[in-house]
């Protein structure tokens, strides 16, 4: 392996959504040195890779800011930031209008404006919102990309990060970068919990595989603070597919309903765990499986499905082809996935500033990785991406180089080098996966106990959590693939440790199924005023309760 | 899910390999393309759509409904074409113009 050293002004971990609109933003206000280190292809990489079929988060016509804020709060149950809400909710529309230069389709009336889909959504087609944003990205001046490099370490002294980490997937290469500032845009993480097709299509889920909490295990391992990774998110999804269902629900107005064909979904509200909960009642009481009412829709409707379904879950449209049976004939089958962290859906992730600055010094957060605010979706992730990149130009002036440390470099070298020469463990990477995967279904509140958990579970689960974890020293890598596998799930190992201590200290259940606690299976009061937050010292997560109003720590 | 590419009809550009999002697809000895990792597919088609030569089909797998039917894009000007090959040899087509939004 061959080690090469890098340098720049802004570093950017992750050119996904977030990524790649804060490189637009860095370059054009500013003449700093901007570096996007990607896993994948920025062109088709994250969440962004098959497309999105419309633009969660927009103040529509008559709504403002404030009104997106309050509904996030309350989606939330009270337990996210209004700062960080509204400071997205102000540039929502100008992204969107920016998106729409670059080239994005988005549907008008007849005078020109946005059409939009409930409240918040505008309707669009974002088969091809990826390439055209790193096609952005690449353009722009002073931006340079490398593509498959996967960063395994942040360089943090004393509570300042310099630089980072990496090893080519496709070379021999161990990168030392140097930066002045660092964007961490990792986005969630996937693939914490058994999925719910664990056979040949484990990879069918709703967020990316390949989003394996990179950025939250780098952060939590240098000490940063960490909000509420207790709010796991569970998607309801079309059956098998895992396709999203809003566009049945919003789109044609499908319903919820059980096989008695009743509609289930006023009985238990429509907050987004509400939704995830009702099904999962109706299937637990016998009532199940659950559907979305689409029989009786016309041919027409049918037609503009099977589209807008290619435009961004082309499985579900292969899967009705395939079976013949159209869903104007064939309610559509939903279900809860297995729970993700993402805190551009519920408000898990770096405790963030307003300026989008981490608790580490110059390292900033945007999209998926950055806690407190929920419903972000890809505009918040815009906007974030652009606050951030706002911050770091200002907080590079500040700051000044760091030489990498010889010792830290030959430590992680040799790291490297020893999973790829390492030939001691009877257990491949895919396995202790796997175990990882049913520890955390059957003890951490998975699909299988109903996304339940009790606190004897919870500790179990941590116990296991470790005990794998120590296994994974030993693993052994044939290639560079195969070491990315070996990192990814070493952070998914510290994101469950995470969630675990997470899901204990909330003492309450504030939302079904993302955090069911049946030691404490109603909403407390007190609860409702704190946020739980954590830091990794001394080889354990502390736990931190702040207050939601001044955000000071109750201990 | 996942996909299989058509060895004959692979020129080895090498598009396919550099747009996966889990850089599932690799090169054989003679710069053909194949993946590597079948059941890690995420099933977002990236590949397809870059596939100069169409040699890229897609499937969903047994366990999550498949019955055989491949899937495959053809790109014409604003035009994608999202093709079915039913297994009896019937095959269905749906253009989308990608200048225009969903309707939903
Ligand atoms: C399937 C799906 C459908 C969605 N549909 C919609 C929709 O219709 N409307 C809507 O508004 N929102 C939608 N969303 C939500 C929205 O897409 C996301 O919230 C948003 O794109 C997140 O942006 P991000 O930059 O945080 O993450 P991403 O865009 O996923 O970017 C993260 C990037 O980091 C890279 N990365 C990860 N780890 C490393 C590492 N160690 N080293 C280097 N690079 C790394 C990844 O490869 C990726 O490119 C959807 C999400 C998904 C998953
Ligand atoms: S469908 Fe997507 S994840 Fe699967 S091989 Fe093709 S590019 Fe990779
Ligand atoms: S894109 Fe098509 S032609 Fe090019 S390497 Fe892949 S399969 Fe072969």
């Amino acid at each position: 392996m061959r080690t090469e050293y890098i340098t720049t002004d802004i570093l950017i971990i992750g050119g996904g959504t977030a990524g790649c609109y804060a490189a637009i933003t860095a370059s054009e206000n500013s003449d700093k040195k901007i570096l996007i280190c990607e896993k994948a292809d920025i062109r088709r990489s994250g969440c962004l890779a098959a497309g999105v079929n419309a633009l969660n988060a927009y103040i529509t016509e008559g709504r403002t800011p404030q009104d997106y804020a309050d509904y996030c709060l309350k989606d939330a149950d009270g337990i996210a930031r209004e700062d960080l809400l509204l400071s997205i909710s102000e540039r929502l529309n100008d992204v969107t209008r920016r998106l729409e230069e670059l080239g994005l389709v988005i549907l008008k009336n007849e005078n020109g404006r946005y059409v939009t889909r409930g409240n918040r959504n505008i309707k669009i087609n974002g088969e091809n919102i990826k390439p055209l944003l790193a096609g952005a990205a690449k353009r722009a001046e002073n931006v340079t990309v490398i593509d498959h490099i996967n960063i395994f370490d942040l360089d943090v002294k004393d509570n300042t990060v310099y630089g980072a980490y990496g090893f080519g997937i496709e070379n021999d290469v161990f990168y030392v970068i140097r930066a002045a500032a660092v964007i961490i845009a990792t986005g969630g993480a996937a693939g914490l919990y058994k999925p719910n097709n664990p056979g040949f299509s484990q990879h069918k889920m709703w967020y990316p595989p390949f989003n394996t909490g990179a950025g939250y295990a780098m952060g939590i391992m240098h000490g940063a603070e960490m909000t509420t990774f207790e709010m796991r998110f569970i998607a309801l999804r079309c059956k098998n597919t895992i396709a999203p269902t809003g566009t049945l629900a919003q789109g044609v107005g499908a319903k919820q309903i059980n096989i008695l064909g009743d509609v289930y979904e006023q009985k238990y509200g429509i907050s987004t765990s509400e939704r995830v909960y009702g099904t999962v009642c109706e299937n637990h009481e016998g009532r199940g499986p659950c559907f979305l009412q689409t029989r009786g829709i016309t041919d027409e409707q049918d037609k503009s499905l099977l589209k807008a379904y290619l435009n961004m879950a082309p499985s579900q449209t292969l899967k009705w082809i395939e079976s013949k049976r159209m869903p104007s004939e064939e309610n559509v089958e939903i279900e809860g996935t297995e729970p993700y962290i993402v805190g551009g859906h519920t408000a898990s992730g770096f405790w963030i500033d307003n300026d989008r600055q981490t608790t580490i010094n110059g390292l900033f957060a945007a999209g998926d990785v950055a806690g407190g605010a929920p419903q972000k979706y890809v505009t918040g992730a815009l906007a974030e991406g652009e606050i951030a990149a706002l911050s770091t130009i200002a907080y590079c002036g500040k700051n000044s180089f760091h030489e990498a440390d010889p010792g830290s470099v030959k430590e992680h070298f040799d790291e490297l080098e020893r999973h790829l020469s390492e030939t001691v463990s009877p257990y491949r990477t895919e396995e202790l996966e796997e175990a990882m995967q049913t520890i955390m279904d059957n003890y951490a509140g998975g699909i299988r106990s109903n996304y339940r958990y009790n606190s004897a579970g919870l500790d179990i689960a941590d116990l296991r959590i470790t005990e794998l974890t120590e296994l994974t020293e030993a693993l052994h890598a044939d290639d560079m693939q195969e070491l990315m596998y070996i990192y990814e799930l070493r952070e998914r190992l510290i994101v469950c440790k995470s969630v675990i201590a997470h899901l204990k200290a909330r003492k309450e259940t504030r939302w079904h199924s993302f955090a069911e606690n049946t030691d404490h299976p109603e909403k407390s009061e007190g609860f409702g005023r704190l946020f739980v937050n954590s830091v990794y010292e001394n080889g354990r997560i502390k736990i931190i309760l702040r207050r939601i109003d001044d955000r000071e720590a109750v201990i | 899910m996942s996909i299989s590419i058509d060895r004959d009809r692979c020129i080895g550009c090498g598009k396919c390999h550099d747009v996966c999002p889990g850089t599932l697809i690799k090169k054989d000895e003679q710069g053909k393309a194949y993946i590597k990792y079948p059941r890690y597919c995420w099933g977002c088609t990236s590949c397809l759509k870059e596939c100069p030569v169409y040699a890229i089909r897609f499937y969903l797998g047994a366990d999550i409904g498949g019955k055989g039917v491949l899937m495959h894009t053809e790109r014409h000007g604003d035009i994608l074409d999202w093709i079915f090959e039913h297994p009896d040899g019937k095959v269905e087509k749906i253009p989308i113009n990608t200048k225009e939004s969903n309707r939903y």
